[in-house]
């Protein structure tokens, strides 16, 4: 299977005489630890990031939101269960309601989860060890705002880095969910194929990511803001964060 | 009710001599309370105090035309790195929490490193770490070793920096007594650097941070003495206990008010807690402190002032605020919802006033407590054991007549294994600044903006965006040689931390160890330490690393013996431009490989044998002299590889170490990887010359010092010889990049191992070990 080489590939596509700059915003929880790297994938890319405090009831004028990785509260009780219930989520809602751009990363994933925002829930790792480690992501709907710049056929390698990323949802939840293209990225070998050995937390299906049914919210464990740079390791990333940007443009 | 009264049998109890006692009543001119009683016995610990080693340490360099703060001044040295910026950077052990509870121990070791590092107004961006057990056969060995690295990993992932390096060793003398010492390093401008100086009278002292507990009660105390069969159950008590999530709101916070200039000094709450930090701003700042221990938040009701003064609850600042500021602390800690209090005021007297209730409870002298604690001269002679291990005559030991078994033993003995079972479980790519993951001879991570603490307004600096910095790090400690020589086992420590950065295509900055001896009132042992900071303080004076500060820890020994004496290095390099990046595995098929460095020491009467893996992994001995360190020699070769590297001539770089050419050579083929389950392997061919006297153990598996494998495409190889025979480096060329096996040719012999069954032996053994 060729691979794109993707930082000359990205390179290439240019933000022909579009001056103006996408305005993401970033939701910051205490204990979100991930925060600016999201903010640091976004400028990378040429757009706008804002800090969106967790206590602020309002989101302010954004075209899309991220939720980013860490430890919001210190995962107390669960994973994301706090977070939930700060101010800003309820604006986040309505901003998800009306159909505004929402993209988790890992705990941002667990977060949106517990808020009802998206199906499923995340749980301990199999190995009941935190796994940090690169994967490979194979994209299973091309059709979505978050997946629509990827190439056919194209592997995103990008780190993992958590204790809680098992995706679970029970077997009618599954049936609906993939029904509907529900199920964005599955954990892959470098060659493509979906197999158990190449899934580091035991997610059923393999299941990296996924979106609502409105297909305007979605999350995913792994990290595409930490590979935006092959300097770090890997601009794969850079996939996810282009089919955002293209389909802001696209709704202009 | 009314305190105890001081017996002999307290005082003993509180780890202080009789002599000790009499200092104290001569400094005070009484005698103490109990609570007093408690704090000399804090601050005059080992920990504390270093008082049996303070004397030695005056030996290390602690100077160089970069260092901004040097070592002993302040929690952490600071050195520049160029455009306005610097690194804080310090290694700190936990080794008695951590052998008798190691998820807490080792966490709160990492903890309390960070807190040091940003206490200096540095935001910490990243950690590595040096651990050492016994051997993995035992069940309780395994379980220490699995509670530490998850206790490792809990506090770096939630607190949110990479754990990007770090080494991990595995031997009997280990047994009961595991090392943890974990490094943190920071990132901040030269006018951010804080200071932990109680400045200005009247000032007021705040309180920020969790309430305070019983737990970690005399942790310092704990540490300064030998483990027993009951300090398992007698101390859990002195193991703190951490949360990574508190920590990083408080630093957060910290770093928030440090840019509003309200400042006026700050420390972290770490080794005898609130002890500690109140004296030892005091002695700084030359001033006296009074608090009140009411105002102190606690999580219990009815503590003492004992208990509040000598608990070593985590996550706690002391911070000095500027008369008139105090509404900046109040607002910043409320946003993060962190609790504060304001808790005292700095004053006059120079003294340490302690009030409880209203009633004072200590009045004691903070520049005594802080600074005059007794300095001891032990006693060192030169160890008996040494007789035997230096007896050790190579010809007794019969050339090896299993190569390829012998590969394949080392490979997969837990030392020299691929330590992913350790790493995976530490988030390394958080903050997007790692650019080379763990794995390779050294971490690196590049500086940017974001990795900087937030500005003061009205910083001339505000608009000024730094360039990206680019630096290395690697950790190094080998006890073996250490054991059978010191001196140059101190050395080779500090030359390895060097030599690794020059692989990664660093030139080191900066310097900081952690000694891990044993009792220091046993001669023998304390000779050792001597002796290894001696060899430590030369190697670190020529390679122009100044220590910037560390940590020692003593007493590393229970009922079975002493652990073999371990000083850990941790070096930080700085790489000038991101294309010098190099990083240990071979590249591309048809580079040449070239051996930087003599293959063997013909000086050497153990032929680079000695201490070595090789021969404890299949002889079952620790025994010999150590392989030599030439620093002369090792400086030249490292100029000479940042020199080549510099020329865009070297694909790959990777020293001889443990298991010497051959295992090096292992790990070049089999050590890249792309993602889970994407090993890169690459073969070579090698043909090694070999002259009568060398025996083929010694050949390939003596770990000779001074050694660097390096891959160059063949377009380079005329340019490198011919530079190197200039500067009289011996470099020669040893073979080829490609294939699917390692080959090995001596003499007429030709040794071949699978790459794949190579990689499975190497990358599974750990988790092998610990997983079935």
């Amino acid at each position: 299977m060729t691979q794109v080489d993707t930082e000359t590939e990205l390179s290439t596509i240019s933000d022909q005489g579009n001056a103006s700059k996408f305005s993401f915003g970033v939701l910051q929880f205490p204990g979100s630890n991930s925060d600016q790297d999201c903010v640091n994938a976004i400028e990378v890319l040429g757009h706008e990031a804002h800090y969106v405090w967790h206590k602020e009831e309002s989101l302010g004028h954004l075209d899309a939101v991220l939720v980013p990785g860490g430890f919001s509260y210190g995962d107390y009780l669960r994973a994301g269960a706090i977070a939930r219930f700060s101010p800003v989520m309820r604006a986040l809602a309505d901003f998800a309601e009306n159909g505004g751009l929402v993209l988790g990363v890992c705990n941002g994933f667990q977060i949106l989860c517990e808020a009802g925002l998206l199906p499923g829930a995340l749980i301990l790792n199999r190995s009941l060890q935190f796994r940090s480690e690169f994967v490979h992501l194979s994209t299973v709907n091309s059709d979505t705002p978050f997946t629509k710049a990827i190439p056919a056929d194209q592997l995103m390698r990008v780190p993992i880095a958590h204790g809680e990323g098992c995706y679970f949802a029970d077997g009618s939840t599954l049936n609906e969910m993939e029904s509907h293209g529900q199920i964005l990225w599955k954990y892959a070998t470098a060659q493509g194929d979906v197999e158990d050995h190449a899934n580091p937390n035991g997610s059923v299906h393999g299941i990296a990511g996924v979106c609502n049914k409105a297909g305007n919210v979605a999350a995913l464990m792994p990290h595409p803001e930490r590979a935006c740079q092959e300097a770090i390791g890997s601009a794969d990333g850079q996939w996810i964060f282009r089919s955002l940007i293209e389909h802001l443009k696209d709704a202009k | 009710m009314s305190d105890p009264k001081i017996t002999p049998e307290l005082i003993r109890q509180h780890n202080l001599t009789d002599e000790e006692y009499q200092l104290i009543l001569k400094q005070l001119g009484r005698e103490p309370n109990i609570t007093e009683l408690g704090i000399f016995s804090v601050m005059w610990s080992e920990h504390c105090s270093y008082k049996n080693t303070r004397s030695l340490l005056k030996g290390f360099p602690t100077r160089s035309s970069n260092v901004l703060v040097p070592a002993g001044e302040e929690n952490a040295g600071v050195i520049d790195i160029g455009d306005g910026l610097a690194v804080a950077f310090k290694i700190e052990s936990h080794n008695h929490p951590s052998a008798v509870e190691p998820f807490q121990g080792a966490t709160t070791g990492v903890g309390g490193i960070i807190r040091d590092i940003f206490t200096m107004g540095a935001r910490p961006i990243c950690a590595v770490n040096s651990l050492r057990f016994g051997k993995l056969d035992s069940p309780e060995v395994r379980r220490l070793f699995r509670g530490v690295v998850a206790g490792i990993g809990h506090y770096g992932n939630c607190f949110g920096i990479p754990t990007v390096a770090g080494e991990v060793y595995f031997d009997e003398s280990y047994e009961g007594n595991p090392l943890v010492n974990a490094f943190s390093l920071g990132v901040l401008r030269h006018e951010q650097i804080a200071r932990g100086a109680a400045q200005g009278i009247g000032n007021p002292v705040f309180y920020v941070g969790p309430a305070t507990g019983r737990d970690g009660l005399a942790g310092a105390a704990f540490a300064s003495q030998d483990l027993t069969e009951e300090s398992a159950e007698q101390q859990r008590g002195a193991v703190q206990v951490g949360d990574p999530f508190m920590e990083k709101l408080c630093m957060e916070a910290c770093l928030e008010l440090l840019a509003t200039g309200a400042v006026a000094g700050i420390q972290d709450m770490g080794a005898a807690g609130l002890t500690c930090s109140t004296c030892e701003t005091a002695a700084r700042g030359g001033t006296g402190i009074e608090i009140e221990l009411d105002k102190v938040p606690q999580r219990g009701p009815g503590m003492s002032p004992y208990e509040i003064m000598l608990s070593e609850s985590q996550e706690r600042m002391l911070i000095i605020v500027h008369k008139g500021r105090e509404d900046d602390v109040k607002r910043i800690f409320d946003k993060w919802d962190l609790p504060w209090a304001e808790i005292g005021f700095v004053t006059d007297t120079g003294q340490m006033v302690v009030k409880h209730h209203g009633e004072v409870v200590a009045d004691l002298p903070a520049a005594k407590l802080a600074d005059e604690a007794p300095i001891y001269h032990r006693e060192a002679i030169e160890p008996e054991y040494l007789k035997e291990t230096r007896g050790l005559d190579l010809h007794s030991i019969q050339d090896t007549t299993d190569v390829e078994g012998d590969l394949h033993a080392l490979m997969a003995w837990p030392t020299i294994a691929s330590k992913n079972w350790v790493y995976r479980q530490y988030d390394y790519t958080v903050r997007n600044g790692t650019m080379v993951h763990p794995g390779s001879d050294a971490a690196v991570i590049r500086v940017k903006p974001d990795s900087l603490p937030v500005l003061s307004e009205d910083s001339p600096n505000r608009d000024v965006i730094p360039p990206e910095k680019y630096l290395a790090m690697s950790v190094d400690g080998n006890g073996a040689y250490v054991y059978l020589d010191p001196y140059e086992g101190g050395k080779i420590a500090v030359a390895e931390a060097a030599r690794n950065l020059a692989c990664s295509g660093a030139v080191p900055l900066g310097t900081t160890d952690n000694l891990n001896f044993g009792n220091p009132h046993n001669p023998e042992l304390f000779w050792q330490l001597k002796e290894a900071v001696r060899g430590l303080a030369d190697a670190c004076t020529y390679f122009e690393a100044p220590v910037t500060g560390g940590n020692v820890s003593l007493y590393n020994q229970n009922p079975k013996g002493a652990i073999d004496p371990t000083p850990t290095v941790a070096m930080v390099g700085l790489i000038e431009d991101p294309s010098h990046i190099t990083t240990q595995w071979f590249k591309n098929e048809g580079d040449v490989i070239l051996l930087i460095g003599e293959s063997l020491d013909s000086d050497d009467p153990y032929q680079g044998l000695g201490g070595s893996a090789y021969l404890k992994v299949r002889h079952g001995l620790k025994k010999g002299l150590p392989p030599r360190c030439d620093l002369t020699v090792e400086k030249n070769i490292h100029n000479a590889l940042r020199g080549w590297i510099a020329q865009g001539a070297i694909q790959s770089a990777h020293d001889c170490s443990e298991g010497g050419l051959a295992v090096a050579l292992g790990e070049c083929c089999i050590s890249g990887e792309s993602a889970r389950h994407t090993p890169h392997l690459i073969g070579a061919e090698i043909q090694l010359k070999r002259a009568e006297q060398d025996r083929l153990d010694a050949l390939l598996f003596g770990e000779t010092q001074g050694r660097i494998i390096i891959s160059v495409p063949s377009v380079f190889v005329g340019k490198i010889t011919g530079q190197a025979e200039v500067m009289n480096i011996p470099v020669e060329k040893i073979g080829t990049v490609g294939g699917k096996t390692l080959s090995i040719v001596v003499d007429k012999h030709q040794f071949d191992w699978d790459l794949s069954k190579l990689h499975d032996a190497w990358f599974n053994s750990i988790d092998q070990i610990m997983e079935s």
